[in-house]
């Protein structure tokens, strides 16, 4: 049961407010219709699923239905930071 | 029976509250203060159960959570029955009823006890899957009468009559244990103004000090514990949980306590009263104080009753008041288990002798034992005691300097009791549970708590420190530090004075050498619960299994309710010796919660019966329930099923209904359906992204039906979505894809095209949705509203707002069953005004109420599909033969256009979406029934697809379905099979999927 | 019916705003109307732990991302600012109006049943630019708890922290509550508003009733 920050309530809550949304920071192509197949479906299927440092999409859908990021050490299950959609994260891998 | 074993005075039971309660069928007397566990000793009750694999007696080793032989099945009703209660653990109250969990068919006469007595050896570890797997079709039966043996307890019969809750906390600092560290840890958090819960799994705090007769700044230890109670009561933010066990520690400092709340005084809650609350805590910083447990040591034939813990003697003389036998023979290898000896002597029983491992014992407990003319033989060691059903003698050996060979002649003397001590193991559980690893100390002979990323603090004796002086200073500390990071600041407390008595080194010894090899010597238990001995995990080395981790799960070694509490630790030890590897090389297996068993009552709390799921319901439900209709579950929803009438079957309602449809008029309550009001400039824009179709042009007062895929090119949902505005729109979805479909459109619009001006919000629940459907509909609407509903004025696949019944309504001419139709939509707060209006206008027309399966039924016969039923997220527009319900050519590349054009998604052979009619039309074909082209192929068939939806059509007179055929878009007028489990082989043609009214003239009408 | 807009169906509305109100003979009936808390009223007693009625009221979602001018054309609306804290409320000075932080887009207006189409002309009339103001009166109730133990029951339903520190008068939080959700607000030193969605209204009071049968349940009609 992770405790979580939510950037725009300003405050941690549990996590059963929250829906894991996969990782974060996978865009969609601004052009698919000139992907080919192999790198639409990179887009949609393959993620890197880490061991350590990984940046994870999360909604805070039973409070501000706002969607946000957090990064998260998937090894020790920390949330070593969460920062808004747009924003860049500070912590990364190495 | 009298309480033979009862001392005169002392100890902390209330004389004056004596307790009648039952085990195993017998009457026997308590006192308040009492454990069933020290009141059944009392009344000297030896046989507590049977074990689970040999089948031996077994009796009281422990007197605390790490009990593993006297777990017992509670319950003075049926519906009452709590299982693999530990009685060392459950308080004594007046009409106990308790039985031992092992021993069929009785503790005292056992069946099993012959197989485990002849098949002694012929029962290795592995003995059941070895011996029992052959041959595999009688292993239910071999399951069955093996899990009776065994006993591992029962579940109750009946429904449990009690209440069990559960609660959500918040707190500063969490303290678990309190005995002298975590009560210091308590008092240092609390006067410095932090938030507090302190829990303890003993009805009273003071852990190791309620069975000790230590001071405390110079008082008894138990009136300082009373004092610090009492302040702690004081402050206004700290919760003091007795009867408590703090179970499980989970990520982020969530903790899991399980509080006894009156099962520890009660057979049966009484009326209202909570039986047991699951506290589900998430705590700032957790001090754990969970102090340790004695260890006892190895040796042949441990297991027969009298065999205990040194502490545990101690525990039931100073706490209890009850001395566990008459002759004691105490084995240790330290000295604080001479205190046992000690309490044993002047509780005015015999010390036969204190065998101690080391050779030249020194030290200020071991100085009081000889002048008390307790005779100590040192360097030696019990290497099996007699007996079967209570120790009636032991063997004592010299033993060399490292306690791994007996050297000398054996010595028999005559005992009852055989107290044990081979140092203590940290309880370390609740530290592990977030994935620690511990961490061996050579200086505690023990795994202490390894390096964490909790924010956990520890106090006491689960570092490895065991005196009471030490407990109360680490305590001092750990307040200090958890307040420190809480950014408040400590008040001055010192650390109270006690009188340690200085102990000479212990010697680290585990399991007591026999003159015979382990294999050949009387058996020596490691694991009581699960019956495993040190040969058993010698024989596993031996067999190639190295692992610590293959170790235990080969000889099951820790696999018991109680984790292996004692016997992990002697069982590494072992295992080091035989793979000539040290504790720390071997590793150790980790503790995973709970840390004691857990009733599924507390793990339920209140999330049953009524309230297991929510039932969500429409403004129309008291109707619905009155009408006599059956429900459906569709999500959390209960939607009318259909309407029966008198002695109706489900298939006669189901024709009545369709029937006036058609003929007359039918209504639906369509509330469910989820509805989001869609309002921005973009909101046109986002439609056209979202749905596949096109949106541009839809003008205001008009309706679309709209197909949503995911980025595969997948449907997901359908519904209509309406233009109540230039900018603004009412989009409905399926009944259970509502939330998801929100968020869905949240997610597109906040992460990918946050700049678009639109909002979305759901009206799910704001509007009663009530559709009149069939051929006099407008008739009747026409009857409850002055606004021109005529077919020139309101036109199909258009809304239009008037006044239904007096009520304000939006009306949609929109139309799942092909005939001419209005959705009307009301605030929900007047849905059943209009819908009892409706049926007082209706009954003209025989106004019809139909459910679900009506509308299936009806909407099939039109072959419209139903997202979810005919689709399974395998299935694209093209694929359900909806090529009209995708615009390529909308500029922007919306959701799923590229993905339905992936080459796996173009292959003519994909299974496509086809109506079927069986050769017989009074053959209804199952749902799910997977096609074949040729039923004559050889097993297994080349399966072609499966069928989606299938009823009988009273309209029709014949059955219809809708089902998957591969390449089936070019396949009209084909055969396809459908071999049935029953051997049946039914034919059908395929067929386009629109079974009445394919020019779709009855809705325009 | 009355509209805003008047214009002929031939030439539609723009943007519909929609006075829901029927007329006066229609019966109103709450999410809670099947359970008729005016007869259970009658025979709960007074000493409970827990005080519990249904407010009917007037409910309305605003989304909006308020710039300087739409900031003022809603304050003179209003009569009060929209809350921009987090987690806030604030309630107009004659008590008619409360204003709840939902989301950074999003607040919920409550105001009496008979005021929802008012407003909902003036924000049409008077707010430019993007805004959204949706009537959600149908889809919510409003359960007000109060009572010495009502914290222990919202303890047992919700996972949020309800010490004074943490949850102080006006304080306004969406969460789980039990196995739904509630937007939760307190009012006073002792009283809870739960906004909570129509058709989960009879669960929850199911849930309610038992999470405080060991305190007393006080119903008012």
């Amino acid at each position: 049961m992770f405790h979580i920050f939510c950037p725009h309530c300003g405050e941690y809550r549990e996590e059963e407010e929250f829906h894991a949304k996969g990782e974060a920071h996978i865009a969609r192509p601004l052009d698919p219709d000139a992907c080919r197949d192999e790198e639409w479906g990179e887009f949609l299927y393959f993620r890197t699923n880490p061991r350590g440092i990984h940046h994870e999409l999360w909604v805070h859908a039973a409070g501000c239905r706002k969607f946000f990021n957090i990064t998260r050490n998937t090894q020790t299950y920390e949330i070593l930071e969460v920062y808004k959609l747009g924003e860049m994260p500070s912590v990364v891998a190495e | 029976m009298s309480q033979k074993n009862r001392l005169q005075d002392g100890g902390r039971i209330d004389r004056s509250k004596p307790l009648t309660f039952t085990f195993n069928g017998d009457s026997y007397q308590g006192y308040a203060g009492d454990t069933l566990a020290s009141a059944l000793i009392a009344n000297g009750i030896d046989v507590i159960g049977r074990s689970f694999k040999y089948s031996r007696p077994r009796g009281f080793v422990a007197a605390g959570a790490e009990e593993p032989n006297a777990v017992v099945q509670l319950g003075a009703t049926e519906a009452t029955q709590i299982p693999n209660v530990r009685a060392t653990q459950q308080s004594l109250y007046q009409g106990l009823v308790a039985a031992s969990t092992n021993g069929w068919p009785s503790v005292e006469t056992d069946f099993m006890g012959l197989v485990g007595k002849l098949g002694g050896k012929m029962m290795p570890p592995g003995f059941y899957y070895k011996t029992f797997m052959f041959p595999q079709s009688m292993w239910p039966t071999y399951e069955s009468y093996i899990r009776k043996a065994a006993g591992l307890g029962r579940a109750s019969k009946e429904k449990d009559v009690d209440r069990y809750d559960k609660m959500n906390q918040h707190t500063d600092v969490l303290i678990v244990g309190a005995g002298p560290a975590g009560l210091m840890a308590a008092l240092s958090a609390a006067r410095g103004g932090a938030r507090v819960i302190l829990a303890d799994e003993q009805n009273e705090f003071g852990g190791s000090l309620l069975s000790s007769k230590e001071t405390i700044d110079g008082k008894p230890a138990m009136d300082w514990v009373a004092e610090v109670v009492a302040e702690l009561n004081q402050f206004d933010d700290v919760m003091m949980l007795p009867n408590s066990q703090v179970n499980g520690y989970h990520d982020h400092n969530f903790l899991t306590i399980q509080q006894h709340c009156t099962d520890q005084f009660a057979d049966r809650a009484p009326n209202g009263a909570v039986a047991q609350r699951l506290h589900r805590v998430r705590a700032k910083w957790v001090v754990l104080a969970t102090g340790a447990h004695e260890r006892p040591l190895v040796f042949g034939n441990n297991d027969v009753p009298g065999c205990m813990q040194a502490s545990a003697v101690s525990t039931y003389i100073n706490r209890f008041s009850v001395v566990p036998g008459n002759e004691l023979v105490l084995m240790t290898s330290n000295d604080g288990a001479y205190q046992t000896a000690i309490d044993w002597h002047d509780a005015g029983r015999h010390v036969v002798a204190i065998v101690d491992a080391r050779k030249n014992p020194q030290g200020s407990l071991i100085d009081a034992a000889r002048e008390r003319g307790i005779s100590i033989m040192v360097g030696s060691g019990v290497i099996e005691v007699q007996g079967s059903k209570r120790v009636t003698g032991v063997s004592v050996a010299p033993l060399n300097d490292v306690g791994d060979k007996v050297t000398g002649a054996i010595a028999k003397l005559k005992a009852d009791t055989v107290a044990s001590s081979g140092g203590w193991s940290p309880v370390i559980h609740l530290s592990c549970h977030t994935g620690a690893r511990p961490v061996w100390d050579d200086e505690a002979i023990g795994f202490l708590p390894g390096p964490t990323v909790q924010k956990q603090l520890t106090a006491g004796a689960i570092n490895g420190v065991f005196t009471t002086h030490a407990a109360l200073s680490q305590g001092l500390q750990a307040g200090a530090d958890a307040l420190a990071h809480l950014g408040l600041e400590a008040t001055d407390s010192s650390v109270p004075t006690t009188e340690d008595v200085t102990q000479g080194k212990a010697m680290a010894l585990f399991h007591i050498p026999h003159n015979k090899p382990t294999s050949k010597a009387p058996k020596q238990f490691v694991d009581y619960q699960n019956d495993v001995t040190a040969a058993g995990i010698e024989l596993a080395c031996r067999e190639g299994f190295e692992s610590i981790e293959h170790v235990k799960r080969y000889t099951a070694m820790g696999f018991g309710t109680d984790q292996g509490k004692l016997g992990n630790i002697n069982g590494m030890a072992i295992a080091a010796k035989a793979l000539q590897k040290s504790i720390p090389e071997t590793g150790t297996t980790i503790f995973r919660p709970n840390y004691t068993p857990v009733t599924f009552g507390a793990i339920a709390g209140r999330d049953c019966g009524e309230l297991f799921d929510p039932k969500r319901f429409t403004a129309m439900h008291a109707w619905h329930v009155a009408r006599g209709a059956k429900f459906e579950d569709v999500g959390q929803w209960k939607r009318p099923w259909y309407f029966p009438k008198d002695n109706e079957t489900m298939q006669q309602a189901l024709n009545r209904e369709c029937l006036a449809t058609r003929e007359s008029v039918g209504i639906l309550d369509a509330s469910t359906l989820g509805k989001i009001d869609i309002q921005g400039k973009d909101a046109r824009e986002f439609l056209g992204r979202v749905y596949t179709n096109a949106w541009a042009k839809l003008a205001v007062g008009k309706c679309r039906y709209g197909l949503m895929c995911g980025e595969d090119g997948m449907v997901f949902d359908d519904g209509v979505t309406s233009c109540l505005g230039e900018h603004h729109f009412l989009m409905t979805t399926t009944t259970g894809g509502a939330a998801h479909v929100l968020e869905w459109l949240e997610l597109y619009h906040q992460t990918e095209w946050p700049e678009m001006e639109v909002y979305f919000t759901s009206v799910t629940d704001h509007w009663s949705t009530m559709t009149i459907s069939g051929p006099n509909s407008r008739k009747l609407l026409e009857k409850l509203t002055d606004y021109d509903v005529s077919k020139d004025h309101f036109a199909y696949m258009d809304w239009k707002p008037m006044t239904v019944a007096g009520v304000p309504a939006r009306v949609f001419r929109i139309s799942f069953t092909g005939e001419l139709s209005f959705e009307i939509n009301v605030q929900a707060n007047y849905g059943m005004h209009v819908w009892n209006a409706l049926f007082e206008a209706g009954e003209e027309f025989n106004l019809t109420p139909y459910g679900t399966e009506t509308m299936h039924i009806l909407r099939a016969e039109k072959g419209f599909i139903i997202a979810g039923q005919d689709t399974d997220g395998s299935v694209h527009p093209f694929d359900l033969g909806m090529p009209w319900a995708v615009a390529m050519k909308k500029p922007f590349s919306f959701i799923g256009k590229r993905g339905m054009q992936r080459e796996d998604c173009v292959r003519a052979d994909r299974k496509q979406l086809v109506g079927l009619k069986t050769i017989d039309p009074n053959v209804v074909l199952p749902e799910g029934a997977q096609g074949v082209f040729d039923p004559k192929a050889p097993i297994p068939m080349p399966m072609v697809g499966h069928v989606t939806s299938s009823y009988w059509s009273a309209c029709l007179g014949r059955s219809i379905a809708m089902g998957f055929v591969k390449g089936g878009h070019d396949k009209i007028g084909e055969k396809v099979y459908y071999p049935l489990a029953d051997g049946r082989v039914v034919e059908a043609e395929i067929c386009q999927p629109v079974f009445l009214d394919p020019k779709g003239e009855r809705q325009h009408v | 019916m009355s509209e805003t807009n008047q214009e002929t169906l031939e030439q539609p509305p723009i943007k519909l705003v929609m006075n829901q109100l029927p007329d006066a003979n229609v019966p109103f009936e709450s999410p809670l109307h099947h359970v008729e808390l005016t007869k259970i009223a009658e025979h709960s007693g007074s000493q409970g732990g827990v005080v519990f009625r249904e407010l009917s009221l007037g409910l309305l979602t605003l989304r909006c991302t308020p710039n300087a001018e739409q900031a003022a054309s809603i304050e003179g609306i209003l009569g009060v600012a929209l809350p921009s804290n987090p987690l806030t409320s604030i309630t107009s000075a004659n008590g008619e109006l409360t204003v709840m932080w939902i989301s950074p887009d999003e607040w919920l207006l409550q105001v009496p049943q008979d005021k929802a189409f008012e407003l909902e002309s003036r924000f049409f009339a008077e707010v430019s630019g993007h805004v959204s103001l949706v009537n959600v009166s149908g889809g919510m109730t409003v359960f007000e708890l109060s009572g010495n133990d009502v914290v222990k029951v919202l303890k047992k339903s919700t996972p949020i922290d309800f010490h004074d520190s943490e949850f102080p008068v006006g304080k306004v939080v969406s969460s789980i509550f039990a196995k739904s959700g509630a937007t939760i607000c307190r009012t006073s030193e002792q009283t809870y508003q739960l906004v909570v969605r129509r058709s989960f209204a009879d669960y929850l009071w199911l849930w309610l009733q038992d999470a405080s049968k060991e305190y007393g349940l006080t119903v008012m009609g």
